[in-house]
């Protein structure tokens, strides 16, 4: 069933975030060909009135008493950081050029 | 006293408290050890030799106790220790030092053990041989030119090398279980919610579960009992008491007991070795009281599909913190670059190629017009392997199979075969899927390499897997003239 496009492979890197070069884009699209197919599998269990199960545990929400209680402190999280200043986290530009 | 590294858990636990040796002696006794032989074995990614030091002064001064007090531990690094490194097999998070410690790390320091440092592994616990570490991988001490499974590799590892008694393992789809069965040690993951996920660096949040790596069944259940028990910082931990693990596996009886053989994880796919040793294990319960039926579970052929679905669905989607702002590696700030642009060329660099495999396959099967097919479907047969687990514990009280198709394969054999790698984990995944506990323990040898047989047991029934496996291992004992890591060649260290 399926076949998977060179393009679909790149928009895919795009949208999770990974500048994946030329050589890296040829393979995974012969690569996860092989791996839909060997999934794909799941397609032929009759499931249709089968309700889906996302956890092992039948939790409902789960919240804590609304009190305060001690935290990380700020230099402590912003010790792993790979940019911060005036005690937050430094990111490059946000915005296009033409914007 | 004889040398400090044979000794089990308990053993050990027990010469401290007696005053026969002290914790600081048994810390740099494993200390040692690993100095001799983990240059070739390559199990720790960071040795804590100051920190392993302190605790372990700590329990002499009589500051700590406890049943493990003194016990030193290899920590699988995918779980946050406080100031010391915690990379996740990954490149994206090397030097990165947590400002807090994971629950099961907290849980550890107050009852006594001695955390010596931090276990390679597949990055982000994506893997079945730690191949995928981008640090190199760890050997296996009963060959090492073959793999010590995965993606606990380097905590199975340290077991069986005598590196340390006991370690910390996570088991997503066979991660604790796989290593345990191709190294000779016991591996349990606990039934889904039974063990603290905070702190514990997420690959698949509704599979993930952290356990007990041990050499014997006994030793295993006393880390489990420590680590164990609701955590309010895990909204997905059970609330509900520790099942009785300890006195299980003091219990150690299978009188009356029924078991099922999985019928779907036996035969074709498994190596005829395994099968023998499976075999004679099962002639063993039998043998020691238990009644042993052939138990069908049929949607368990869909079992390992469903699963590289739906973790790789959740690791996409869990991944994106990894966003080259908060912690870890950043590349490409040039002043030029936008914040999109950053990130984009830091998760390239920082992750390795199984990790971009799987989360490109996440992306893809979560995204519209596949999610039916894909991950909707996956889920449903969840559901469907669910109610065979529900089904068959209607008829008996537990479940066995190999824990691994194979024996240790060699290094490098499947790395160019992604969908070979994953099967290495067919016997192990139903068991996540459906969330119950899970051992692996060693039944045997078959080309000189160990085998591993896999009980599984109805949710929150953790105790059956140890009353079971310590029965099971107090007659292969007797069999053998001793554990079967009595019988694993001498390290040879080059």
């Amino acid at each position: 069933m399926p076949e998977i496009t060179r393009e679909q492979v790149a928009h895919l890197a795009r949208l999770s975030r990974l500048a994946l070069d030329d050589t890296e884009l040829d393979a995974l699209v012969g690569e996860l060909d092989v791996i839909l197919t060997a999934v794909a599998r799941v397609g032929e269990v009759a499931a249709a009135d089968v309700p889906p199960t996302s956890h092992a545990v039948p939790l409902e929400n789960v919240t804590r008493l609304d009190v305060v209680v001690a935290s990380l402190s700020r230099d402590d999280v912003l010790a792993g950081a790979p940019a911060a200043e005036d005690g937050r986290f430094r990111v490059p530009r946000i915005l296009d050029d033409e914007q | 006293m004889s040398d400090l590294t044979r000794l089990t858990a308990v053993e050990t636990a027990a010469a401290i408290a007696a005053g026969e040796t002290s914790a600081v002696e048994v810390a740099r006794a494993h200390l040692n050890r690993i100095g001799a032989v983990d240059g070739d074995l390559h199990a720790f990614l960071h040795v804590d030799e100051p920190g392993a030091l302190a605790q372990a002064a700590r329990v002499d001064a009589g500051e700590l106790t406890g049943p493990l007090a003194g016990v030193p531990l290899a920590l699988k690094d995918v779980i946050c220790t406080r100031g010391i490194p915690t990379t996740v097999g990954s490149r994206i998070l090397a030097g990165w030092r947590p400002p807090y410690d994971a629950t099961v790390t907290a849980r550890l320091k107050a009852a006594g053990v001695v955390i010596l440092g931090k276990t390679n592994m597949d990055e982000f616990a994506m893997g079945s041989s730690t191949e995928h570490s981008a640090f190199g991988p760890t050997r296996n001490p009963w060959d090492p030119a073959r793999i010590p499974g995965g993606s606990g590799g380097g905590s199975a590892a340290a077991v069986a090398a005598y590196e340390a008694p006991l370690a910390i393992g996570t088991d997503t789809g066979g991660s604790i279980r796989q290593p345990a069965s191709v190294t000779g040690t016991v591996g349990v993951k606990p039934t889904y919610g039974g063990v603290s996920r905070y702190g514990l660096v997420a690959f698949s949040s509704s599979l993930d579960q952290a356990g007990p790596c041990a050499r014997t069944v006994l030793d295993a259940a006393l880390l489990h009992e420590i680590i164990a028990g609701h955590d309010p910082a895990d909204s997905t931990s059970i609330d509900a008491p520790v099942p009785p693990v300890v006195a299980a596996a003091r219990q150690a009886d299978v009188t009356g007991l029924r078991i099922g053989v999985v019928k779907e994880l036996t035969g074709e796919g498994y190596q005829a070795g395994v099968q023998e040793r499976f075999a004679e294990a099962v002639a063993l319960l039998t043998e020691l009281g238990a009644t042993v039926t052939e138990v069908s579970c049929p949607n368990f052929a869909y079992a390992l599909p469903a699963y590289y679905l739906i973790a790789p669905s959740e690791a996409s989607s869990n991944l994106a913190r990894f966003d080259a702002v908060r912690y870890g590696l950043r590349v490409g700030d040039d002043g030029v670059n936008s914040l999109e642009q950053v990130m984009s060329l830091t998760r390239a660099e920082g992750f390795g190629a199984e990790v971009k495999r799987r989360i490109i396959l996440g992306t893809y099967a979560l995204s519209s017009g596949y999610y039916d097919a894909y991950y909707g479907q996956a889920q449903k047969v969840r559901t469907l392997i669910s109610r065979d687990f529900t089904a068959a514990f209607d008829r008996v009280d537990a479940l066995i199979s190999p824990t691994t198709p194979t024996v240790a394969f060699r290094l490098g054999e499947r790395m160019q075969d992604p969908v070979a790698m994953y099967a290495s984990d067919l016997a192990t995944i139903p068991a996540n899927l459906y969330g119950g506990p899970a051992m692996s323990l060693p039944c045997g040898l078959s080309e000189g390499l160990p085998v591993g047989l896999q009980i599984m047991a109805p949710t929150m029934q953790d105790d059956r897997l140890y009353r079971i496996g310590a029965a099971l291992e107090a007659a292969y004992t007797d069999r053998w003239g001793g554990p079967l890591l009595s019988l694993a060649p001498t390290l040879s260290i080059s």
